[in-house]
């Protein structure tokens, strides 16, 4: 037999090494659609609970939002369940090519190829446009899939402390004997729910003429005055030459991403990117549904104010109640705990509250920085939001954490 | 001996340790399994030790374990004569 009882117990070994760390993850299985409110069934075989969700990408609140389900339905209709092909074959409708124009004009860029998901794009882009006479100069904070895709790549890699723009200026002087450089960053950090400093971050690449590429993922829809992202966020907007961002958070939440950005970057993915050239097209009923999502969110900034709202109100009434949270404007509000079990004890009696978060710890986040990531949405009503902080105070009297410094928390909790 | 080391421990601490830490790391200071250095990073610490030594460090022997101390990388340095 091909799969030996010896292999077999070589990967039980393994699964059982994951569950001992601590860091076996298991799937809450959702009875509802997406939403601000859902019902969960977790452990496996409990009761069906219906909670507030607060871990949920879904921003905007357009995931499930009625005329985007309409758009789908009509998208099916029309245009049919499967393209049963790549782009480049097959694979390509009118409504894709619509969504990328309607990507381009809403990013500000030049052009833009849809690719199956952003971590695809992460996956091909590099690999697509460096060689390894160039030099990939990225943020130590950024999305895995970044870190895949750079590895994917044969040009030389480099990195600088988060956000530090002092030792990202000496790693550009460093590289001047390089063919090119591109400094490589999140728009919004996933983790800490901060911005780069784009505006900097241009001027330097502008001083020490290097490409600037970000991964938008967390940001558009939302970010700056008409929600367009990082770059809208810090006026630079025409100043990125390479912008990958993703259809599976605001921008609907189904599934997607593309690079956008210079014209002649784009077409190299097209001609070159592997997970553009051998992945199926995105299904007609996704891009029928984005199509919808960029004509509600550019003809209105209703759902993005509101989310701002909500986003100042959570931050604030976090902080008037003492907990320690990463400051900042995005709607990621990371809750710090600093103790891994602490992080997962605080989140089970959340979810007891009937309030949904995850707690996040090693080594997903650095040690000894475990925190629960509370992440706001335009779907979010005041009242849910009430309710929410309530419980997270009554919680955090339970373990005697609020207006604690953290030193005072990791004394009580350790690290 | 002790100079190389020297060098080798100030790179790490400029290079890894952001503005507001409050992190000590000394010789033994376990780099990559202690969560300072991850494998992504790891690389400028490579090229600084080729850059600076003027070695070329093969694949195979820049491992986690290799460079996960100050103490770990002199050791590794010895082999190429560095001392």
């Amino acid at each position: 037999m091909a799969f030996s009882n010896e292999l077999r117990t070589t990967f039980q070994q393994e699964l059982s090494n994951i569950q001992q760390a601590g860091i076996f993850k298991e799937e809450r299985i959702i009875h509802a659609p997406q939403s601000s409110e859902i019902d969960v069934v977790f452990p496996a075989g409990s009761e069906k609970k219906h909670v507030l969700n607060l871990c949920a990408n879904n921003y905007l609140g357009l995931s499930s939002h009625p005329e985007v389900v309409k758009a789908a339905h009509e998208g099916l209709d029309s245009r049919g369940y499967g393209m049963s092909s790549v782009r480049f074959i097959c694979g390509t409708q009118d409504i894709h090519k619509e969504l990328e124009r309607k990507l381009t004009k809403f990013l500000g860029t030049e052009d833009t190829i849809l690719f199956p998901s952003c971590m695809d794009a992460n996956a091909g882009v590099f690999e697509a446009i460096l060689t390894e006479q160039d030099i990939m100069i990225a943020d130590r904070l950024v999305h895995a899939s970044i870190v895949d895709g750079m590895r994917l790549c044969k040009a030389q890699q480099d990195t600088f402390k988060h956000s530090d723009m002092d030792h990202l200026e000496k790693k550009l002087q460093l590289h001047q004997d390089k063919r090119s450089r591109m400094i490589i960053t999140d728009g919004a950090f996933s983790m800490d729910g901060d911005l780069a400093r784009m505006d900097k971050i241009v001027e330097l690449a502008e001083k020490y003429n290097s490409m600037v590429f970000i991964d938008d993922s967390h940001a558009s829809g939302f970010i700056g005055k008409t929600g367009r992202g990082t770059h809208e966020h810090f006026g630079v907007v025409g100043k990125i030459d390479v912008i990958t961002t993703t259809l599976g958070k605001a921008l609907g939440g189904a599934s997607g991403g593309c690079v956008s950005g210079r014209k002649e970057i784009v077409e190299l993915c097209r001609q070159k990117a592997r997970p553009y050239l051998f992945s199926n097209t995105i299904p007609p009923v996704v891009v029928a549904a984005a199509n919808k999502v960029l004509d509600i969110i550019t003809s209105t900034t209703e759902r993005r104010d509101k989310l701002e709202k909500n986003t100042q109100f959570w931050r604030k009434g976090l902080t008037e109640a003492g907990f320690i949270i990463k400051e900042g404007e995005t709607p990621i509000v990371p809750v710090m705990l600093f103790n891994a079990k602490l992080s997962q004890d605080f989140s089970k009696d959340l979810y007891y509250e009937g309030i949904y978060v995850v707690g996040f710890f090693f080594p997903v986040v650095p040690k000894g920085q475990a925190r629960i990531r509370t992440q706001l949405s335009a779907a979010h009503e005041m009242h849910q939001l009430q309710k929410a902080l309530k419980a997270f105070i009554k919680i955090g009297k339970k373990y005697d954490i609020l207006h604690k410094t953290k030193e005072e928390i990791i004394e009580k909790y350790g690290l | 001996m002790s100079e190389v080391k020297d060098i080798v421990l100030q790179y790490v601490i400029d290079e890894y340790l952001e503005q507001d830490s409050d992190q000590e790391i000394t010789f033994d200071t376990k780099l990559i399994s202690g969560g300072i250095v991850d494998s992504f990073s790891m690389v400028s610490l490579k090229v600084f030790l080729e850059t600076r030594y003027k070695i070329q460090i093969p694949d195979a022997k820049a491992t986690p374990d290799a460079f996960d101390s100050v103490n770990n990388i002199v050791k590794l340095l010895e082999e190429f004569g560095i001392q």
